[in-house]
């Protein structure tokens, strides 16, 4: 048993045409245990930033109140927004403070540039070695299920309305052939001017 | 070999056998004249010894088990017998099916249930049918219930601590009227009136201990039997698919229904919200 399945989770983070999306599902377990079918596990950091933490249960909580205290203090002090790029820089070096002793967190980012709205996604190992593709990036249990799906449904220039519907899609079917993820699901789409919310109606099994 | 020829000495190879196949193939062939028969581990004391096998060289656990996680339930009540199963099969943490069958029907008056590995369950119970239907032609009647089971617990009995892994319901209805019986691998067989077995079972007996009673009627049954599934299928993440409702009756068993678990919790919902709305 890997720690880092203990609670189960599944994740996935998409990029588009001047938009992003990152969807999560709504499980806290322990292992085969099903708790609760509301636990948060993305993050609103800033207007067009949002932070995904899969892994394990208390360090999301731990590692979120971090991260927040670290970017509110940065954005005070330096008095600007703080972008995508450099709260992923920031994420990186906080985990690997912990390289021999780590939080059992693969996060992901994804957002939009504060000035030039550039979509930004990436993700990265425990001790934040951090990839940044220019298409998807997958977190969780159902890591495995999710890249199947996503190689097969991504395309390149997607708006946000194909962009709901690909990662909602890649999402639901990645988790049902996972027994520790599901539940419900979240799916965020972040535009420019907007971003829009949605609960998804998933299998409760 | 020609000089012991010359020599006169005939059958001078004693060791050499007339036909070096035959044992191989009977060996090896054991199996089809006796399904109980199974080829066993090729090291001496396999009973003690068998844990070896579970790991692999560099210690690490191997996966030799599927379909671990299951919910099964049966009871019996005044109008005879119900099971009810759910249908997912996992091996770790991936579904490996959803629409899996974990009621076996041995024969129109015997039903079988299935939790635990999946192989060992559908070989033994076609095992078990084979001895039913073969009992049924030497005898000219059909198989108690009570009979059945303990055909089943003997036989998985001979494989005790060599890693069989199943927990199974046989239910019947025969010359003595509706039975339930509960056998699994490690030699435990036993009447009774309400069963769950699986992982989802600590949530479908809870269920089921709080709706069971004796009078139940028909429909109020198959209900119980389903909610409890569902109830397991909801908390238990190994658990979930479809669930499939059977009756037993004097006349034989009937399959009542298959329910997809997700229109079931909404449908379940539903009727949450409109019982509170009344009030």
């Amino acid at each position: 048993m890997s720690i880092l399945t203990y609670n189960g989770s599944a994740m996935v983070a998409m990029k588009g045409d001047e938009c992003v999306s990152i969807a999560t599902d709504k499980r806290f377990g322990i292992q085969a245990h099903t708790v609760s079918m509301d636990f948060p596990k993305v993050f609103e950091m800033g207007p067009h930033l949002y932070l995904g933490l899969p892994g394990l249960a208390t360090d999301i909580a731990t590692v979120y109140e971090k991260l927040r205290f670290r970017k509110n203090l940065f954005e005070l002090r330096e008095n600007r927004q703080m972008s995508p790029q450099i709260f992923g820089a920031m994420v990186s070096n906080m985990l690997y403070e912990k390289r021999f002793g780590p939080f059992f967190v693969e996060p992901m980012i994804a957002g939009l540039h504060p000035q030039t709205f550039k979509p930004y996604i990436c993700n990265m190992d425990l001790i934040g070695c951090r990839n940044e593709p220019v298409d998807f990036v997958t977190g969780g249990s159902a890591s495995a299920q999710l890249f199947g799906m996503c190689e097969s449904l991504w395309e390149p220039n997607m708006g946000p309305d194909d962009l709901f519907e690909t990662t909602s899609q890649a999402l639901v079917n990645a988790f049902d052939r996972d027994a520790i993820s599901g539940w419900g699901a979240t799916v965020y789409i972040i535009e420019k001017d907007k971003v829009t919310t949605r609960e998804l109606k998933t299998r409760m099994d | 070999m020609a000089l012991a020829e010359i020599c006169g000495l005939q059958d001078f190879d004693t060791f050499s056998n007339e036909a070096p196949l035959q044992g191989d193939v009977f060996n090896y062939t054991k199996n089809f004249e006796n399904n109980m028969n199974l080829g066993l581990p090729p090291f001496p004391k396999f009973t003690e010894n068998l844990s070896h096998l579970s790991k692999d060289e560099s210690g690490r656990e191997l996966k030799i088990k599927f379909d671990h996680g299951t919910t099964t339930l049966g009871f019996q009540y005044q109008g005879g017998v119900v099971l009810a199963v759910d249908s997912r099969a996992t091996g770790g943490d991936f579904i490996g099916s959803q629409t899996m069958k974990k009621i076996v029907e041995i024969n129109d008056f015997l039903l079988g249930t299935l939790a635990g590995g999946a192989a060992d369950c559908v070989y033994w119970d076609r095992v078990l049918a084979k001895q039913c239907r073969m009992y049924e032609l030497r005898n000219r009647e059909r198989i108690s219930v009570a009979a059945a089971s303990k055909l089943m617990a003997n036989m998985v009995y001979n494989y005790k601590g060599m890693g069989l892994s199943m927990g199974m319901m046989i239910a019947g209805w025969d010359k003595r009227g509706p039975q339930l019986y509960y056998v699994d691998s490690e030699g435990t067989r036993t009447p009774g009136q309400v069963f769950s077995v699986g992982s989802g079972s600590i949530f479908a007996f809870g269920v089921l201990d709080a709706g069971y009673k004796w009078e139940l009627k028909d429909d109020e049954a198959y209900e119980l039997g389903r909610r409890a599934i569902y109830h397991a299928t909801h908390r238990d993440a190994y658990s979930g698919g479809i669930v499939r409702v059977y009756h037993m009756k004097s006349t034989g068993w009937v399959h009542i229904d298959n329910n997809d678990c997700m229109d079931l919790h909404y449908k379940y919902q539903q009727q949450k919200e409109d019982s509170l709305n009344e009030v």
